[in-house]
């Protein structure tokens, strides 16, 4: 009886399911399909992780290009989720399958590069002085040892934002948020609201984890006249002069000395400004499709990161498309796969792109484009692009980790920061060298 | 061809494992043989090969465990503060949960399925709403102990407070599953013993010492095995909740495969990791089943 | 004549009295008892049903809600309900998740309990040998063994079509925890029991399915609840062997609400929650299996 009763149920959750199943619409694979006239079609495969918008952006981008090009066909496969982009690609490999062209995150370009994953872009077909010129600068770091290796359509830079209410209820005005170091210091404290020992309004809290390890990198260092690496990459100058020290100083002293944020408080990085709780938030061009959602009703504003001595930087990064092996090995593939990624990098395929993802275009002509640096939002993004930097990653999360856990030490353990600045950048020295030396 | 008694079951027992062999032999011993193989080459992740370098691995991981600030190092000693805390609070807090759930029957069901949710809980959501609880300043957790009085603690961002509060969590998480299978277990026991001992004049507790607990030997050396094995290969709650930190002091053995092998792509080093790992969860298992292991006679 | 009846009737009338007042005693003792155990009882579930009722209560919150810091909704909505629904493949994947538990749950249940017995019941040659290596699988993380499986069921062509169901589910349609569980449960069966059913002329297979292992079911039961559940929440390998979408299982399809620099916590909780049915559909319906007979009893605690 017991055994009916369980098959009873078992097969009643079955029905429901599979009735479920049959209600739902069922979606197919993204493939755009087009009629071959007779000409051989070449097949090419282009792998992206799954992100809405970039992947309506991408079906516009092929259609266009399918038809301009008749004989190519690309396979759109896009059903793969951020987390494991990487290792369904590095499962594909020794089985033979996978993408003819990839988007990658630019900092995992020195790890693909020397496993031999992606192959040089052609000189003639992308010519060097070509793409120096018209590409935003941070895309230098998709050149490796004379070679380029990849290029992107989009990128992304940093900015700071801004609680316009809070800043009216600290006494300050919303019109004109800070725009040097020492001016968003004054700021931030005077934002600053606290009852007793707790926060009641953070005025700027440098969460190492979020954006804030490539604004020590990227932007503090060279503010105070250090560059973070040498020109070849091969060494670490974070502590190469006084500088450097400075730098970390500053970094450190918004916690420590002037008290207006904690790292580590809220879960996600973005959590505390986008509840209305933070008054000056370090991040991306990414961050405003979030607002949109999350936070609808903040009242917020962008500015350019504040510039200090006169300097002015930023953060940019990017994911670029790059050619595997599996490609190369085909001739017929190879060619198709090289006129695809000279289309979608075109200054038309950017503009097309901003419009439908709201990000930057990684293209100078279309990113100088006066309406997008009027834009109210990503104009402050836009106007980056001139003077924004990408770092060379040989190992990204374990490089920003050498600052978290430097940054906790501090904070943390009270551990003295020149010390834990010298050991952050050995370990970060370490990494480079072995990645260097085993490419001798 | 008359076989003895001895040879038949020696047959029939092939015979009924047959299957189950060919299953392990292909796809769960010989890969891992793969994997095992892996840790003496220097792997290329995306090729799918790598030329063999001996023990080179096995001497990095040796040199990193004498680095100042190891992660390697911490990951050993952290996964096995989470056995040594873990794994006996678990079982004990699980057993007696099992005996006050066997006694009532009012509400039994929506009992039960109360202490088993934790586990069909999705993991994303556990870490959630964990980290939410453990927040700072904001979190029900310290809301409650300023209503004792108590100072509010840090939690996930206190270096030695972060391990033990990941480890409640994991008790937490599984403790059902242990539930389960102790009343599976207590089922089992008949009823007759404890009927004959009622008439006997035994009491309560010495009901529990002289027949429950031994019987439910093979059930606690399963929970205890399982579980120590479970709690040594900790990681997605850690990867969730902490990544590791602060300062490694809730890394794993683990999450450091996890990372060094999928994100630094230090595949060889990785596999390395995780022979070590095997062999001391196959130590230590063996050990458990000498020591634990009482063949009791109904 | 009727004093005698009288004395006859007060003589029962103590008889009951003596009954009653004595039950009642005993229902006093009872009370004490059972209150301590609801008592800490209830304490312990409300520890461990809050994450769960957060999580379906943040199910119910608009994206706005998210990030504040809030135990109910303001504004319930079931907008997230709508949304996930409809997103292209929710049903198909459900469907999937299904299946494929049920799949291993029915090879679980049979071959582990087979494997179980064999290892308690047998005396042979290897034994101890194959009983550790079976267990030594529980040792070494699935991680590591993605590639190995991956490239044999390419070659094979089981990341294909629907051979993609036996492309996700082989790896786990045989379990070494389930084994070492029944080789524990097993030796509550007398070895007497067996040998009469062989002297009776049974022959092997039939004595393991028609003697033994009935004498088991619980064990079987709570197996067969956590073998579901396990693969229920299976999320590398099936992402990995699926060549298309419509494979993929729920744990999968719900990654893609995880992205690069957000999560959309909402929509996330909301399959998480509609993912907790069936789980525990399958614990209510095995669980009585295990909990049969304990609760009349009350004498083992």
């Amino acid at each position: 009886m017991q055994a009916h009763f369980r098959h009873f149920i078992l097969s009643l959750v079955l029905l429901i399911s599979l009735l479920a199943a049959s209600c739902a619409p069922v979606g197919t694979l993204t493939q755009t399909s087009t009629e071959a006239s007779g000409e051989e079609v070449v097949t090419i495969e282009y792998w992206q992780y799954n992100f809405g918008v970039r992947v309506t952006a991408m079906n516009e981008l092929i259609a266009q290009f399918e038809a301009e090009n008749p004989n190519i066909k690309v396979i759109h496969n896009s059903d793969i989720p951020y987390d494991d982009y990487r290792n369904k690609i590095a499962a594909s490999v020794p089985a033979g399958v996978g993408p003819d062209i990839a988007t990658l995150f630019y900092g995992w370009q020195p790890a693909w590069v020397d496993a031999g994953y992606i192959v040089p872009l052609p000189e003639d077909e992308f010519p060097h002085e070509q793409v120096l010129a018209e590409f935003s600068p941070m895309v230098k770091a998709s050149f490796f040892e004379g070679k380029l290796f990849s290029l992107p359509t989009a990128v992304r830079t940093l900015a700071l934002f801004y609680n316009k209410d809070l800043m009216a209820s600290a006494g300050l005005d919303p019109e004109k948020p800070p725009r040097t170091l020492d001016e968003l210091k004054e700021q931030a404290v005077q934002c600053t609201v606290k009852e007793g020992d707790q926060f009641k309004v953070y005025g700027f809290i440098v969460n190492p984890p979020g954006q804030a390890h490539h604004w020590f990198r990227e932007v503090l260092l060279r503010q105070f006249g250090q560059q973070p690496y040498s020109d070849d990459y091969r060494k670490v100058l974070w502590n190469a002069s006084e500088g450097g020290y400075q730098a970390w100083e500053t970094f450190l002293s918004f916690e420590r000395e002037l008290g207006t944020g904690v790292a580590g408080v809220y879960q996600n990085d973005q959590d505390g400004f986008l509840a209305g709780e933070v008054c000056f938030h370090l991040d991306g061009s990414f961050r405003l499709g979030n607002i949109a959602t999350n936070a609808p009703d903040l009242n917020f504003g962008v500015v350019e990161l504040p510039e200090h001595n006169g300097i002015k930087s930023t953060f940019g990064s990017y994911w670029t498309h790059g050619i595997t092996t599996k490609a190369a090995a085909d001739p017929a593939r190879y060619a198709a796969a090289i006129k695809f990624l000279k289309f979608i990098t075109t200054p038309a395929a950017g503009k097309l792109w901003v419009g439908i993802t709201g990000e930057l275009p990684a293209q100078l002509e279309a990113a100088s484009d006066p309406e997008l640096l009027a834009d109210e939002k990503l104009g402050a993004f836009a106007a980056g692009l001139p003077y924004a930097h990408s770092t060379f990653f040989v190992d990204e999360s374990k490089d920003r980790q050498a600052i978290i856990d430097a940054y906790d030490a501090v904070v943390l353990n009270n551990a003295d920061p020149r010390q834990e600045l010298d050991i952050a950048v050995e370990t970060v020295q370490a990494l480079l060298d072995n990645f260097w030396s085993s490419r001798q | 061809m008359k076989l003895t008694l001895r040879q038949r079951q020696i047959l029939w027992a092939y015979i009924f494992l047959s299957v189950s062999l060919l299953f392990f032999i292909t796809i769960r011993w010989w890969p891992t043989l793969l994997a095992f193989d892996i840790s003496f080459r220097n792997w290329n992740v995306f090729q799918g090969s790598g030329p063999w370098i001996g023990l080179a691995n096995y001497e990095r991981i040796w040199e990193d465990l004498f680095r100042p600030r190891s992660a390697v190092r911490a990951a050993f000693s952290n996964t096995l503060r989470y056995v040594l805390f873990g794994v006996p609070i678990q079982l004990t807090l699980a057993l007696c949960f099992a005996l006050l759930l066997a006694r009532i029957r009012v509400l039994a069901g929506f009992f039960r399925a109360a202490y088993f949710i934790p586990f069909v809980t999705s993991l994303v959501a556990v870490a959630f709403v964990w980290n939410w609880l453990y927040a700072p300043q904001m979190g029900l957790i310290n809301q409650l102990l300023k209503l004792i009085g108590w100072p509010t603690q840090q939690f996930l961002r206190d270096t030695s407070l972060a391990l033990p509060s990941i480890t409640a969590v994991a008790i937490w998480r599984s403790i059902g599953f242990a539930i389960v299978i102790f009343l599976a277990g207590l089922q089992q026991i008949p009823d007759i013993f404890y009927e004959a001992a009622q008439i006997d004049g035994a009491n309560r507790w010495q009901m529990f010492w002289r027949i429950t607990l031994p019987l439910l030997n093979p059930v606690i050396v399963y929970l205890a095995v399982l579980q120590t094995i479970d709690f040594l290969r900790m990681f997605d709650l850690v990867q969730n909740m902490t990544q590791g930190g602060p300062l490694n002091s809730t890394t794993t053995v683990v999450l450091e495969v996890y990372n060094e092998g999928f994100s630094s792509y230090n595949m060889g080093y990785a596999a390395a990791l995780t022979v070590i790992l095997f062999l001391v969860i196959l130590l230590i298992t063996v050990i458990q089943l000498r020591v634990l292991s009482r063949r009791v006679e109904y | 004549m009727s004093s005698s009846i009288e004395s006859n009737v007060t003589q029962r009338l103590e008889v009951v009295e003596r009954l009653v007042s004595s039950s009642q005693r005993k229902q006093f003792r009872f009370s004490w008892d059972l209150f301590f155990a609801y008592l800490v009882l209830s304490l312990g579930a409300v520890v461990m049903i809050t994450p769960f009722i957060w999580m379906i209560l943040t199910s119910l919150k608009p994206p706005p809600e998210l990030v504040q810091f809030s135990f109910l909704p303001k504004n319930p909505t079931l907008e997230n309900y709508w949304h996930v629904l409809n997103t292209s493949n929710f049903g198909r994947w459900y469907f999937n998740s299904i299946l494929i538990a049920i799949i291993s749950t029915t090879s679980v249940a049979f071959f582990d309990t087979l494997v179980g017995y064999t290892l308690n019941k047998f005396e042979f040659p290897g034994k101890n040998v194959i009983f550790l290596g079976m267990l030594a699988t529980l040792m070494v993380p699935t991680e590591m063994l993605i590639i190995p499986w991956f490239t044999m069921s390419v070659q094979f062509g089981w990341n294909q079509g629907y051979a993609q169901y036996w492309g996700i589910v082989f790896p786990g349609v045989i379990t070494a925890v389930g084994i070492f569980l029944m080789r524990q449960f097993f030796d509550g069966v007398p070895n007497e029991l067996l040998d009469a059913a062989r002297i009776d002329g049974m022959h092997e297979f039939g004595i393991f399915w028609r003697v033994a292992a009935p004498l088991v079911k619980p064990a079987i039961a709570a197996l067969c609840i956590f073998n579901f559940i396990g693969n229920w929440n299976a999320y590398l390998w099936p992402l990995i062997i699926a060549s298309s979408r419509e494979f993929y299982t729920l744990p999968v399809g719900l990654s893609f609400f995880r992205g690069e620099t957000s999560t959309q916590w909402e929509k996330l909780m909301t399959g998480a929650s509609l993912a907790t049915v069936p789980l525990l559909l399958v614990f209510l319906i095995f669980q009585r299996q295990i909990i049969k007979g304990i609760a009349l009893t009350g004498l083992k605690g």
